[in-house]
């Protein structure tokens, strides 16, 4: 039966750069990114649709990587970790949370600075509460959140002097 | 982890979503936001051979205002509903989108889905049983459209043949004095509520002049809680008459203990939420704003 399955061609927009490719219908949007594109900046953590290591930017709306199949991205823009960094430049959410300490083991990190650039992409002034809620999918098992809130409040500051 | 290898495809209408789940049989199942079946998927308690994805149709997401209801299309996002002003009308329906899981989840998951899966922890029902909601369903046969009580059944169980879909979810929207809260009592945002209260409360000055009350995770479906409706209608919102409905609801609840709690604890906990909920929606009622979030361990 396996061998009957159909791959399905698509077009997806990847950090501003359009790939055509074959996946298998199974194929998990995290697997894509990692094991057919080698962005290995997202990561897999609970695989469950629980911790959000797996956040990308999927048309600008953060979402699990690991909850959405490839195929359903079929002529969408995608934006990972790697996406984040223009010519040569860290995006400001990435230069704030090295700044303010953000991160301990960094596993969660790529996540978590795509969950608030999303926020800040539609809230130039965010509270601590409405910062708490856009990363309320995030899990990070080290920092304890402060300095991750911290980090988000600097890159916000920042951005909007910028 | 990997689904079991399956089939994909993909439907360019609604009516051809239809034809599709008729051809390829008791294996096939619509996909819509994904956030329940993926992971089930997943974790290879759901095994179907074919999906067939619903997210590529066009006009399936919306929300309108007709004829004194708002009309949801039926793979609206969550967050749309949370952003969306016309939802706003019926804040109880803004505390239900802007409180399921996580940012993540509600860009992806979607109303229709939510009440076609019929989790007995799902938040849409409960919320949607207390207001007037209405469920149009599109099958081979042609559209029928029913209410919210008469389409879920059981557990994971609706009325919905295997190649039928939700087209579209209808709610009325309540006379200008009445208000409702849902408060859904939580360990962490990502996961499903231990327990949740959803109030619909029409004040006549002191009086409570009518009420629709629904309990969340305690059930297999959300339960009506009648006993606890009927404590209130047509009485003041006292300490006492808060106390039968409090009562009312504890001996509605009928829930498993399980790792979130003990039967005994949630249904202490659904009580609390009750008493918490009438509170918002009575000042809602008067015509106050009062933020819902929900209530996190």
């Amino acid at each position: 039966m396996l061998d009957t399955i159909a791959n399905v061609a698509i077009q997806v927009t990847v950090n501003g750069k359009a790939h055509s490719l074959q996946v298998e219908p199974r194929t998990l949007l995290v697997e894509m990114l990692r094991e057919q594109l080698d962005l290995t900046g997202t990561h897999v953590g609970c695989d469950t649709t629980y911790c959000g290591a797996c956040t990308v930017l999927l048309n600008g709306a953060a979402v699990k990587s690991c909850t959405v199949l490839a195929v359903q991205t079929d002529g969408a823009q995608i934006t990972t970790v790697e996406g984040l960094e223009k010519s040569g430049q860290l995006h400001a959410v990435q230069k704030a949370f090295g700044e303010a300490y953000g991160l301990q083991c960094g596993y969660c990190t790529p996540g978590i600075v795509l969950s608030a650039v999303q926020l800040l992409a539609k809230n130039t002034r965010p509270s601590e509460k409405e910062i708490r809620k856009a990363i309320a999918g995030n899990t990070c098992r080290c920092t304890g959140y402060q300095n991750i809130f911290k980090a988000i409040q600097l890159a916000a500051r920042n951005m909007r002097e910028a | 982890m990997y689904p079991r290898a399956f089939h994909y495809h993909r439907a360019g209408s609604l009516e051809e979503a239809v034809t599709m789940l008729s051809q390829l049989g008791d294996e096939a199942r619509p996909l819509a936001g994904g956030q329940s079946l993926i992971p089930l998927m997943k974790l290879r308690l759901a095994n179907p051979l074919h999906l067939v994805d619903l997210n590529f149709i066009p006009g399936t997401s919306y929300i309108k205002g007709e004829n004194g209801a708002l009309h949801f299309g039926a793979l609206t996002r969550h967050a749309e509903i949370e952003n969306s002003d016309l939802a706003a009308l019926i804040p109880i329906l803004h505390d239900c989108a802007a409180g399921i899981a996580d940012v993540q989840v509600r860009n992806r998951g979607t109303i229709g889905g939510s009440v076609a899966e019929a989790d007995p922890s799902g938040d849409w029902a409960v919320v949607l049983m207390t207001l007037p909601t209405e469920v149009r369903c599109i099958g081979k046969d042609g559209e029928r459209t029913l209410p919210l009580a008469n389409f879920v059944k059981d557990a994971y169980t609706t009325v919905l043949a295997q190649n039928e879909l939700v087209k579209e979810i209808r709610v009325k929207v309540p006379p200008q004095e009445s208000g409702g809260a849902y408060l859904a009592f939580k360990r962490a945002a990502p996961v499903y509520a231990t327990g949740s209260a959803a109030v619909q409360l029409t004040m006549d000055g002191e009086v409570c002049q009518d009420v629709a009350i629904t309990l969340g995770c305690v059930g297999l479906t959300a339960i009506k809680a009648k006993d606890a409706e009927a404590a209130l209608r047509g009485q003041a919102i006292t300490e006492k008459t808060l106390a039968t409905a409090m009562e009312a609801a504890r001996a509605a609840a009928d829930p498993q203990s399980d790792m979130r709690g003990s039967a005994e604890y949630k249904r202490a906990l659904v009580a609390a939420l009750l008493k918490r909920a009438i509170h918002i929606a009575a000042r809602r009622a008067r015509g106050e704003q009062v933020e819902v979030s929900p209530i996190y361990a």
